[in-house]
């Protein structure tokens, strides 16, 4: 074995869902059980293909993801973490999610997670309220999440996230707050709380974006949304949508989570270690349809060719993914890994961004202020190089 | 074809109103001659540029040669001069008109006669020339033949009685006006052994031969190595080649002689030596008198041209250089404006004429323009008694060192049918018209007469005049004097600092609106950015108009993971591209098209 064996993070992609929600856009769709059968032989396969690579590595987190990973039979969870560490050398205190979403989650299935080595849960509710749940298109009610985390609890599980979601069609700032409140008082460890983007190609954008420019045919199928009640109004305008975010941080505040990115809340010591990740650069692997992979300075997505990230996107890309973190991004570590000062290539843009408010300096660190991280886009952009 | 008979040429012109089937006929006379089989045609021979092609309109001049077999058994030469189609490039009409001894008048049968037919058969019968008049698109189900040839009959006062009622499209009748030329059309004078006269009424530039002359000899001959001299610009240069105009093709001779239209060749460099409208002469043997008309053509619309890309500058100075070869009407000079950078202030003979420049510039040359607000040149007097044409807004002195301002005027002529007549002349009065008579020309159709100030209707007269008309009213005008007139100059600030590009002058009285409609216009223009903006229209320092871009609220990406990485840089990098095409005005970026869209302010 190669010593020493550097970090790892893989990421399962697992793209079936029981019905496509009206804002997703992941690779994700309906399957029948031979396709998943199918899928989850050759993602077992493939995993054992990275058998010389993983010689190299040891795994520190690992995610499945999807769509939703909870529709697979137990036993198919099962094989896959069999492939996994026959093929990789993962540690002992490796944090191990899986994503799931209510209606699809049995106790088998959470008995056999244990089992695996999956030690971190991550369920979508979304919203507390079923009328909202309708419009997103999602496939639960808010009685049945609650049953999943109940039953999640029960079977031990002590680390879960809830994912959350405001800006909602129709959605006040009373109803998001009240949504907040009550996930809180369920005592997840994480909440993810996004505000809703919408993507294109989605329903939703049908709907919001393109029914609205006035083009008839979209026009149309905003108005059979309607009939067919699944138009809630109108998206909380950018004034609501900021005060949701604004208010997000100061009620998770109250219930003990702290934001340390974006959209991310914890209670002290439960941030998302694999998430974190990808925003410090730790190296990962994604296997299955639609996942990405960052090694040796390379970025793919599966089945593509890597491309060779240039010392200038690698300084790019520290700052625009670093500065998501609340916590910011480290000037040392800056100067450690490109073997020159953070204000030698970034000087003028930092100065003009701390004159502008929109980031600031403790210590060691450079952030985001609450301002910057609104427009963060922007900010982000000037980091880009010529 | 040395010494051919003259009675057996012809030399005409096609005149008509745009769309009644000038360029068709045309190309229908061209094919039924047999010069191309129309396999062979390119729709449309004679406007050979693209842009003309596409726009329907002819730009330059163009000159073709054929030879008809008439039923009498005799075979006569036809020169057919297309001429440019409108008022922008009236001095080169006139020119083209004087090259020939008749013209062909085609009328719509189903529009009838129309405000620019009129201005262009008054242009022909001041050249003495013979009008023939044909009716096109009879094949039309709206045609209405009989009424448009006593319209003819009624409105111009020419015999329109034995017309040919054609359809150029379908070929209809068409050889009935070949014969109608042979008959109507005289042919030309002028004595072969007189001192040289040649009338140019183009030219063109070409890499290999150099100036291309195209000329009507009116009396001498010409032929290679003939020394030649141009009256007016004085240059003068060795003949190398004659010839005349296959289709699409230069066809050298022996000589020119009088009554012949053909081109010369001498080795100049520049079209600024060989003005349209002057005469040639023979420089060993040189007439006595130039011929008539001439005069040297400026620019009447003036704006700056700016490239997207500041570092194109030297790229727009060549394709300016290179399109002034073949245009000598127009003009620029080196410019510097804080909001645009480096570029060049041009003038142009009409809006039209800004228009084919700039396209030309954008397609041919490939270059990427900001065009600001085009004005005409102002008369400023000063109190110290000078006076200075102005032609860029930013040049304007202090009030307190003006003592008054003048703007040039036009004569116009609107045709109208009566039902638009309040609505027309309601345009006319916002555009500071001054009413100068009305007649009818028939029961249903009035030609209305108004003074306007110039820089009315160069943004978009024409345009406001068919929508208000629904089509209906066609218009002319000429250029008349310069009058006294109450002109400021309307200042637009962002976030407080002035863009010396948006500025431009304006009479006092529309000031205000104007500059409202810029500031709305702007507003929407102009993308949120981390601060507010206000947007502000000043005379002097007097704030006329107000909007304000209200600071971005959000632009942040909910979720980045592992998977969403490359997406982000895009959406960064497109981002950041975006940022870059915009003009940075003080801390405000302005996006490129901001400053065009001003030039736009549709009424409705």
């Amino acid at each position: 074995m190669v010593w020493p064996m550097r970090p790892l993070e893989l990421y399962v992609h697992i793209p079936f869902c029981i019905r496509k929600c009206q804002y997703c856009d992941f690779l994700s769709g309906p399957s029948s059980k031979e396709e998943r059968r199918e899928y989850v032989t050759e993602l077992c396969q493939k995993i054992r293909t990275y058998k010389k690579l993983a010689g190299s590595y040891h795994v520190v987190s690992i995610f499945i993801g999807g769509g939703t990973p909870s529709i697979l039979e137990a036993e198919q969870i099962t094989v896959i973490f069999e492939a996994i560490r026959d093929t990789f050398v993962v540690d002992e205190g490796a944090e191990i999610t899986v994503e799931m979403n209510p209606g699809t989650v049995t106790e088998e299935k959470l008995t056999a997670y244990r089992q695996a080595g999956i030690n971190r849960l991550s369920i979508g509710l979304q919203s507390t309220k079923d009328e909202e749940l309708r419009i997103l298109g999602r496939i639960h009610t808010y009685e049945e999440f609650l049953d999943t985390y109940r039953l999640a609890r029960e079977k031990g599980f002590g680390n879960i996230n809830v994912d959350l979601m405001s800006a909602i069609p129709g959605q006040t700032v009373e109803e998001w707050v009240d949504t907040l409140q009550k996930a809180a008082e369920l005592r997840p460890e994480h909440i993810s709380a996004y505000s809703l983007i919408i993507e294109e190609g989605t329903p939703f954008y049908e709907t919001y974006v393109r029914g609205r420019e006035g083009d008839e045919s979209f026009g149309k199928a905003a108005k059979e949304r309607e009939e067919a009640d699944l138009c809630a109004g109108r998206l909380p305008d950018e004034e609501d949508e900021r005060q949701m975010y604004r208010q997000t941080k100061e009620i998770l505040k109250e219930y003990g989570y702290h934001r340390y990115e974006i959209s991310n809340y914890a209670l002290p010591g439960y941030e998302c270690r694999h998430n974190l990740g990808y925003w410090n650069r730790t190296e990962y692997l994604g296997i299955g349809t639609g996942a990405a992979s960052l090694m040796d300075n390379k970025r793919w997505d599966y089945g593509e060719e890597p491309m060779v990230l240039s010392m200038k996107e690698q300084m790019e890309e520290y700052m625009f993914l670093g500065l998501r973190k609340t916590q910011g991004v480290s000037k040392t570590k800056f100067a450690d890994e490109f073997g020159r000062g953070m204000d030698t290539v970034y000087g003028e843009v930092l100065e003009k961004m701390y004159g502008m408010r929109l980031m600031e300096e403790t210590d060691d660190f450079v952030r985001l202020t609450d301002r910057g991280i609104d427009v963060s886009n922007t900010v982000m952009c000037e980091f880009l190089l010529e | 074809m040395a010494g051919a008979d003259q009675s057996k040429i012809r030399n005409f012109c096609i005149i008509a109103h745009i769309d009644h089937g000038k360029s068709t006929l045309a190309d229908r006379i061209i094919e039924m001659t047999g010069l191309l089989t129309s396999r062979e045609m390119q729709s449309q021979v004679l406007d050979n540029m693209e842009l003309e092609r596409e726009r329907g309109i002819t730009i330059k001049a163009q000159a073709v040669r054929i030879v008809y077999q008439a039923k009498n058994g005799e075979e006569y030469i036809f020169n057919l001069i297309d001429t440019p189609g409108h008022v922008d490039f009236n001095y080169e009409v006139s020119r083209s008109l004087a090259a020939c001894d008749g013209a062909i008048l085609v009328v719509d049968a189903a529009q009838g006669v129309e405000a620019q037919t009129l201005a262009n058969v008054y242009l022909a019968l001041d050249h003495d020339l013979d009008v023939m008049p044909v009716i096109n698109k009879v094949d039309l189900p709206s045609a209405e033949p009989e009424r448009v040839i006593e319209e003819i009959e009624d409105v111009i006062g020419i015999e329109a009685m034995d017309a040919p009622q054609i359809s150029a499209k379908t070929g209809l009748n068409v050889e009935e006006v070949l014969e109608q030329i042979v008959e109507k059309i005289p042919a030309p004078e002028g004595d072969p052994e007189e001192p040289l006269k040649a009338l140019i009424f183009d030219s063109l530039y070409d890499s290999y031969k150099g100036v291309i002359v195209f000329c009507r000899i009116k009396e001498g001959t010409v032929k290679k190595g003939t020394p030649i001299l141009m009256m007016a610009t004085g240059a003068k240069a060795e003949v190398v080649e004659v010839g005349y105009f296959g289709a699409g093709q230069f066809i050298p001779c022996d000589e020119l002689s009088a009554g012949m239209v053909g081109y010369i060749t001498a080795s100049l460099k520049n079209v600024k030596d060989t003005r349209v409208g002057d005469t040639i002469t023979d420089a060993s043997n040189p007439c006595a008198e130039p011929l008539p008309g001439y005069k040297k053509v400026n620019p009447m619309v003036y704006c700056g041209m700016y490239p997207a890309d500041g570092a194109k500058y030297p790229d727009l100075r060549d394709a300016l250089e290179k399109l002034q070869l073949n245009d000598a009407s127009l003009q620029f000079e080196p410019e510097t404006s804080i909001a645009l950078g480096f570029g060049y202030r041009c003038g142009f003979l009409g809006l039209l004429h800004l228009e084919i420049i700039q396209e030309r510039l954008e397609r041919e040359y490939n270059l990427d323009l900001v065009t600001t607000a085009p004005g005409v040149i102002y008369k400023v007097h000063k109190t110290n008694g000078d006076v200075i044409e102005l032609t860029n807004p930013s040049n304007l002195p202090d009030p307190s060192e003006i003592e008054y301002m003048e703007e040039p005027m036009v004569k116009a002529e609107i045709m109208v049918t009566s039902e638009f007549i309040g609505a027309i002349m309601d345009l006319c009065q916002e555009r500071r018209g001054i009413y100068d008579g009305m007649e009818y020309i028939e029961e249903t159709r009035a030609v209305l007469r108004y003074h306007l100030p110039l820089n009315e209707i160069i943004y978009d007269f024409f345009d406001a005049l068919k929508s208000r008309s629904r089509g209906y009213a066609s218009f002319d005008y000429e250029l008349d004097e310069y009058v006294k007139s109450d002109l400021v100059k309307l200042d637009i600030l962002i976030n407080k600092e002035e863009v010396d590009a948006l500025s431009f002058i304006i009479h006092a009285d529309t000031a205000y609106e104007r500059g409202r409609k810029m500031c709305e216009k702007l507003k929407e223009e102009i993308p949120r950015q981390l601060f507010e903006i206000p947007i502000q229209a000043a005379i002097g320092s007097k704030i006329i108009a107000r909007e304000t871009v209200k600071a971005m609220r959000k632009d942040v990406l909910a979720k980045c993971y592992g998977g969403d990485i490359t997406r982000k840089r895009k959406l960064l990098e497109k981002q950041k591209e975006g940022k870059k095409r915009m003009r940075q005005v003080g801390s405000v970026e302005i996006p490129q098209k901001a400053f065009m869209s001003v030039l736009k302010l549709d009424d409705k």
